[in-house]
């Protein structure tokens, strides 16, 4: 385990409520994303997350690090929404590819086609712009916000899953391939395609009228 | 020797080239066709920032209720310990 790992596992463990406070803040709202993409309500979802923290809270004691301890919590998570998923009659399966996993990421129109100087290359007006000021800016980040949450809200629930796992609660690829089961190469295909999506979203924020 | 990457290519490749998990020979390809090409360079620069990002979008926290109960389950499975 990375030290800063063991050191909140060693807080949580001798029950430290601060740690507890902050972890429950920390990670709640992926945890709630995720829920949410194999149940059928947020109430559901609500429930997931609830009883996936209080297993936590009894099972903290025989956590032994071998995986890490978010890998730990959100395998909990995943395993107790596709229960309850089940029982809802929802599944999600995440070893299968659906045809919105498959096709240009990227409008073809933004490329020339044959017969044009550089096929498969960008159309002077299709290349990406430079965004500025950049959404990391902090008075752009107010505003970028809400369409972000619209953004990753209209995400097929697999990709929705993927993206926040990665780049909300910051898991590896391999986490993410332990926590869903799914390969390494699976869980890139649908992160790029989320990442895709949303990075088209932030650009309808630069270029609103972009026309190709 | 192979034939240089065509942008169209080069933006499907981008989550893993970001992820280190290209092979060499294909990394170095597209690398090189960065070097290149400014609206490549860009489109990845971007999907690295929307990575970034994308956690300014979900704030949603648990009810506060439920999270109240939790604190208290948290403390009095640790007081009993």
């Amino acid at each position: 385990m990375e030290q800063a790992t063991a050191d909140l596992v060693a807080r949580l463990q001798a029950g430290d409520e601060d740690a507890f406070a902050e972890v429950l803040a920390a990670w709640s709202p992926a945890m709630l994303r995720v829920a949410r993409a194999h149940v059928s309500t947020q109430a559901s979802a609500e429930e997931v997350v609830q009883d996936t923290w209080l297993a936590v809270i009894t099972g903290l004691d025989g956590f032994e690090g071998r995986s890490s301890l978010r890998t730990w919590v959100f395998s909990i998570l995943v395993n107790k929404a596709k229960t309850r998923g089940v029982k809802e009659g929802r599944t999600l399966p995440f070893s299968s590819v659906a045809p919105e996993d498959a096709g240009p990421t990227v409008d073809p129109s933004r490329f020339q086609g044959e017969g044009e100087p550089h096929p498969g290359g960008w159309r002077p007006d299709g290349a990406p712009r430079a965004w500025v000021p950049s959404p990391e800016d902090a008075a752009v980040a107010a505003e970028v916000r809400g369409l972000l949450a619209e953004a990753i809200d209209a995400l097929p629930e697999r990709q929705r899953v993927v993206i926040t796992l990665r780049d909300v609660q910051g898991l590896t690829s391999a986490e993410v391939s332990e926590v869903l089961e799914i390969s390494p190469e699976n869980q890139r295909v649908l992160l790029h395609r989320a990442r895709a999506k949303v990075r088209a979203a932030l650009e309808s924020y630069y270029r609103p009228a972009v026309q190709v | 020797m192979t034939a240089p990457l065509d942008c169209v290519e080069v933006v499907e490749l981008v989550t893993s080239y970001l992820d280190g998990a290209l092979d060499d020979a294909t990394a170095e390809r597209v690398r090189e066709h960065l070097s290149l090409c400014d609206g490549c360079a860009e489109y990845v620069e971007q999907m690295r920032v929307t990575a970034g990002v994308v956690a300014a979008g979900v704030e949603e926290q648990l009810d506060p209720g439920v999270r109240d109960r939790l604190l208290s389950a948290f403390r009095d499975f640790h007081r009993k310990a």
